[in-house]
C-alpha cells in the first residue's frame, strides 16, 4: 500500500475518498484534518456552552443568595460545589483545550505548512474519540448518586481522595477517568502535531519560514507532553485512593496530600502556556496581517516564548505558598516566577513594535487579537501580586487570584479563539462573516468581561474568600457595598451570556446566505489562503502541492507592487 | 479497510523518517510519566525508611530472572530489526514471536509472584510500598501487554513483507519498557 501511494500520490480520486465511508459517517469517522477540526471545535462549543450556563447559575446564586435560578432552580451547597467544580474543569480541559489546540491545530497545522494531512490520520481521528469519551464520562457523571465531582477542579486530596468529605464519591471518580482519557487524547494529538510539522512540511519551508501559529501550538503540544506525564502518574494514584482504598495521599498511612499539588501543579502551571501559545500565535499572525507589516522580530519571539516555556516548569510552587511550604523555597519559586513576567513582556513590546507604523485595518478578527493583548497584560500585570510570596499570603484563595486568572483564561480561551474563527471563517465555510454583527458581538463580550472581573478584583482585595456558597453566613463578607459588587459582575454576566447569541446568529446566518468567500479574502501570505474555501479533501490537487519561497510575513516589501507576497509565490 | 496515506505521511524533512520519529515522541511523553510516579516512589521512600522492612519480602530471585527474561527478548527483537532491514519478513516475523514468547514468560511469572504475596497479605492496600510496588510494576505491565499485542499485528504484517519499517518501531518501544523495567528491578527488589 504504502509503496503504490510514493509511486502514484493519491492519483486523481485519493483512494478514501473512493472507499471512504458515506453519509453520516463522514462525519463521524473521517480521518480529513479540517473535519477532525470541526469535530473538536463544535464538540468544545458545546462544552463551552455548558460550563457557561454553569458560571451562570452559581454567580447568580452568589449575588442573590437563595433565589430560584431560572432554568436551575435552587442551589444546594452540594451543587454549587459541583458547579464550580466542573465550571473549572470543563473551561480549562473542554473548552480551551480542543479548541486552542486540538481544532486549530488539526485545522491550520497542514494548511499553513503545505502538507496535505496529518502525518498519522487515522491516530487523529482515534485522538478525537477518545476526547468524545472523555466528554460522555463527564457528562455522565453529572447524573450519577450524589452528581457531580464537588472537590474543586485542583482535586486536592484528601478532599477529593475520600468520598465522607467530597459527597461525590462515584462524580469523583467518573470526573478523575474523563480527565485521564482527556490527556491520552492530546498526548496523541500532540505527538501528531510535533512530528507533522517536523516532517511534513512543503519544500522550500524552513524553521524560520513556519507561520507563528504552527510554531506555537507545536511548542504547546511539547509542553503539554513533558508536564503531564507526573500528573498522568498521579490521577492513578489517586483514582487507587478514590476506589481501593491505598494511601498515597494520606499521611495517617505513609502517603503525603501535598504530593498531590506538586504533581497537580507541576502540570498546572505549563498548562496554562499550553493554552496561551495558541492564542499568541493566532494574535500574532492576525496582527501582522492587518498591521500589513512584517512580523517585528521572529526569531526574538520565538525565543521568548521557548524561554517561557522552559521557565514555566520552575514556578510550579507558587500555588503552595500556604501550604507549609519552607520559607526559602518560596522565595526561589518568587524569583523564577517573577522572572517569566520578562520574556512575556518581551513578546508584548514586539507585537507592539508589530503594529508600530503599520496601515492597520480594524476588521473584527483584528479587534479581538488586539483585545487579546491588551487583557492579557491586565492578566498578567496582577500575577505579579501572586507570585510574590508575601503579597500572596494575604491574597490567596480570595476572588482576586480568582480574577486574576480569568484575565488570563477567558483572553486566551474566549477572546483567542473567536480571533481565530473570525480570521479563518471563510476558510473553513467558504462564507464571509458579516462585519458588523461581529463587532456588535466583540463590544458585547469585551465590555462586559471587564465589568465582571475588575468589581472581583476589588471584592478579592477586600478579603472576599473563593469557595464560599452563600456569603450571608460571613457578616463581614456580607455588606451592603459587597452584594452591590457580586451583583455588578452577575448582572454584566447576562449581558455577556445574552451577546453570545449575536454570535451563533452571525454564524448561521452568515453561513447560509452570506457572501461567499474568496481564496484569500485578507490578502494574507501564508499557505492556507492558496487553497480553495474550503479546501477539499487534500487541500491542494495532489500535483500541485505548493512550494515555499519565502517568510510568511513578507507584507509592503519595497521589490514587489502589491503590499503582500504570498509564500507560494516564485521570486 | 483500506487507506492511502497521505503525502504528509511520507515526507520526511528532518531526515529522520515519521514513524521513528513519532516513536521517539511516545517515549518521551511515557519517560515523564514513569518519571514522574518513580519520582514520587523515591521521595516517599527517602522520607520513609521503615519501607524497607516491607521490601524484605519481594523476591530478588524472581525479579532477577524476569529481567534475564526481558532482556532476553529485547536481544530477539534486535535480530527482527536486522531481519527486517535485509527485507526477510518472515525471519522478523519469528523473531517478534520469540519476544512475543518472552512477554509471555514474564507475565506469567509474574502473575504466579503476585498470586505468592497477595497470598501471604501483602496487597495494594497492605502499606504504601506494596501501593507503590503494585502501581509501578502494574503500569509496567499494562505497557508489557501492549507492546505484545502490537507485536503480534507487526508480526503478522511483517510475515507477508509488509510495513517491515514498524519492526523497528516496536522495537524501539520494546526496548523502552526493558529499560522501565530496568530501573524498577533495583528500586523495589534490591534496595533493601
Amino acid at each position: 500500500m504504502a509503496d503504490t501511494a510514493v509511486a502514484v500520490p493519491h492519483g486523481h480520486h485519493p483512494a478514501h475518498e473512493h472507499h471512504g465511508p458515506q453519509g453520516i459517517w463522514k462525519y463521524l469517522w473521517s480521518t480529513d484534518h479540517k473535519m477532525i477540526a470541526m469535530q473538536y471545535m463544535f464538540t468544545g462549543m458545546f462544552m463551552a456552552v455548558i460550563g457557561g450556563f454553569m458560571a451562570y447559575v452559581f454567580r447568580m446564586q452568589l449575588a442573590f443568595p437563595g433565589v430560584s435560578v431560572p432554568g436551575f432552580g435552587q442551589v444546594s451547597p452540594g451543587e454549587y460545589n459541583a458547579l464550580i467544580t466542573n465550571h473549572g474543569s470543563i473551561m480549562i480541559f473542554w473548552v480551551a483545550m480542543p479548541v486552542l489546540i486540538a481544532a486549530f491545530g488539526n485545522y491550520v497545522i497542514p494548511l499553513m505548512i503545505g502538507a496535505d494531512d496529518m502525518v498519522f490520520p487515522r491516530i487523529n481521528r482515534l485522538s478525537y474519540q477518545i476526547f468524545l469519551l472523555s466528554v460522555l464520562v463527564l457528562l455522565a457523571s453529572f447524573f450519577v448518586p450524589g452528581g457531580g465531582f464537588g472537590g474543586a477542579w485542583t482535586a486536592y486530596p484528601p478532599l477529593s481522595a475520600v468520598g465522607e468529605y467530597n459527597q461525590t464519591n462515584l462524580g469523583s471518580t467518573l470526573w478523575l477517568i474523563a480527565v485521564i482519557l482527556e490527556f491520552v487524547a492530546f498526548l496523541l494529538g500532540g505527538i501528531n502535531f510535533i512530528t507533522t510539522l517536523m516532517n511534513s512540511r512543503a519544500p522550500g519551508m524552513r524553521a524560520y519560514d513556519i507561520p507563528f501559529v504552527c510554531w506555537m501550538i507545536v511548542i504547546a503540544s511539547i509542553l503539554f507532553m513533558l508536564s503531564v506525564g507526573p500528573l498522568v502518574a498521579g490521577a492513578i494514584m489517586l483514582l487507587f485512593d478514590q476506589t481501593i482504598g491505598t494511601g498515597f495521599y494520606d499521611p495517617a498511612r505513609g502517603g503525603d496530600p501535598i504530593l498531590w499539588q506538586h504533581l497537580f501543579w507541576f502540570f498546572g502551571h505549563p498548562e496554562v502556556y499550553v493554552v496561551l501559545l495558541p492564542a499568541i500565535g493566532i494574535t500574532v499572525d492576525i496582527i501582522a496581517t492587518f498591521a500589513r507589516k512584517k512580523l517585528f522580530g521572529y526569531k526574538l519571539m520565538l525565543y521568548t516564548v521557548i524561554a517561557t516555556g522552559v521557565l514555566s516548569f520552575f514556578v510550579w510552587a507558587h500555588h503552595q505558598f500556604i501550604a507549609g511550604i519552607d520559607p526559602r523555597m518560596a522565595h526561589i519559586f518568587t524569583v523564577t516566577t517573577l522572572l517569566i513576567s520578562v520574556p512575556i513582556a518581551e513578546l508584548v513590546f514586539l507585537i507592539i513594535a508589530t503594529l508600530y507604523g503599520g496601515s492597520i485595518t480594524l476588521s473584527t478578527p483584528m479587534l479581538w487579537a488586539l483585545a487579546f493583548v491588551a487583557e492579557f497584560i491586565i492578566g498578567g500585570v496582577t500575577g505579579i501580586f501572586l507570585g510574590a510570596s508575601g503579597a500572596d499570603i494575604y491574597l490567596h484563595d480570595t476572588y482576586f487570584v480568582l480574577a486574576h486568572f480569568h484575565y488570563t483564561f477567558f483572553p486566551i480561551a474566549i477572546i483567542g479563539t473567536f480571533a481565530g474563527f473570525t480570521y479563518w471563517f471563510p476558510k473553513m465555510f467558504g462564507k464571509m462573516m458579516d462585519d458588523t454583527l461581529g463587532k456588535i458581538h466583540f463590544w458585547g463580550t469585551v465590555i462586559p468581561f471587564n465589568l465582571i472581573f475588575i468589581p472581583l478584583f476589588v471584592l478579592g482585595m477586600g478579603g472576599q474568600h473563593r469557595r464560599i456558597y452563600n456569603y450571608e453566613h460571613f457578616p463581614e463578607l456580607a455588606g451592603q457595598g459587597m452584594y452591590q459588587l457580586r451583583q455588578v459582575a452577575t448582572i454584566s454576566l447576562l449581558v455577556m451570556l445574552a451577546f453570545q447569541l449575536v454570535f451563533f446568529y452571525n454564524c448561521i446566518k452568515s453561513w447560509r446566505s452570506g457572501p461567499k468567500a474568496p481564496k484569500n479574502p485578507w490578502l494574507a501570505n501564508t499557505l492556507e489562503w492558496t487553497a480553495e474555501s474550503p479546501p477539499p479533501h487534500g487541500n491542494w490537487p495532489p500535483d500541485r502541492m505548493p512550494k515555499v519561497y519565502r517568510g510568511p510575513y513578507e507584507y509592503a516589501h519595497p521589490d514587489v507592487a502589491e503590499d503582500y507576497w504570498p509564500q507560494d509565490q516564485p521570486a | 479497510m483500506s487507506f492511502a496515506k497521505p503525502q504528509a505521511t511520507l515526507r520526511s524533512v528532518t531526515g529522520i523518517p515519521t514513524g521513528r520519529l513519532a516513536i521517539w515522541w511516545v517515549l518521551a511523553s511515557e519517560v515523564v510519566i514513569f518519571g514522574g510516579l518513580l519520582g514520587s516512589y523515591l521521595m516517599h521512600r527517602i522520607g520513609h525508611p521503615e519501607w524497607a522492612d516491607a521490601a524484605v519480602h519481594t523476591n530478588v530471585w524472581i525479579g532477577a530472572f524476569n529481567t534475564f527474561v526481558l532482556l532476553t527478548s529485547s536481544f530477539t527483537a534486535v535480530l527482527a530489526h536486522q531481519a527486517a532491514e535485509t527485507g526477510d519478513g518472515k525471519k522478523a516475523a519469528k523473531l517478534l514471536m520469540l519476544t512475543i514468547g518472552g512477554a509471555l514468560t514474564f507475565l506469567i511469572v509474574k502473575s504466579a509472584e503476585w498470586t505468592m504475596e497477595i497470598s501471604h497479605g501483602y496487597t495494594i492496600t497492605a502499606n504504601t510500598f506494596w501501593s507503590f510496588y503494585y502501581t509501578a510494576a502494574g503500569l509496567h505491565a499494562m505497557h508489557v501487554i501492549a507492546g505484545a499485542i502490537i507485536m503480534g499485528f507487526v508480526a503478522f504484517d511483517a510475515y507477508r513483507g509488509r510495513e517491515l519499517q514498524r519492526v523497528e518501531l516496536i522495537g524501539i518501544y520494546w526496548h523502552f519498557v526493558d529499560v522501565v523495567w530496568i530501573f524498577l528491578f533495583p528500586l523495589l527488589y534490591i534496595a533493601k
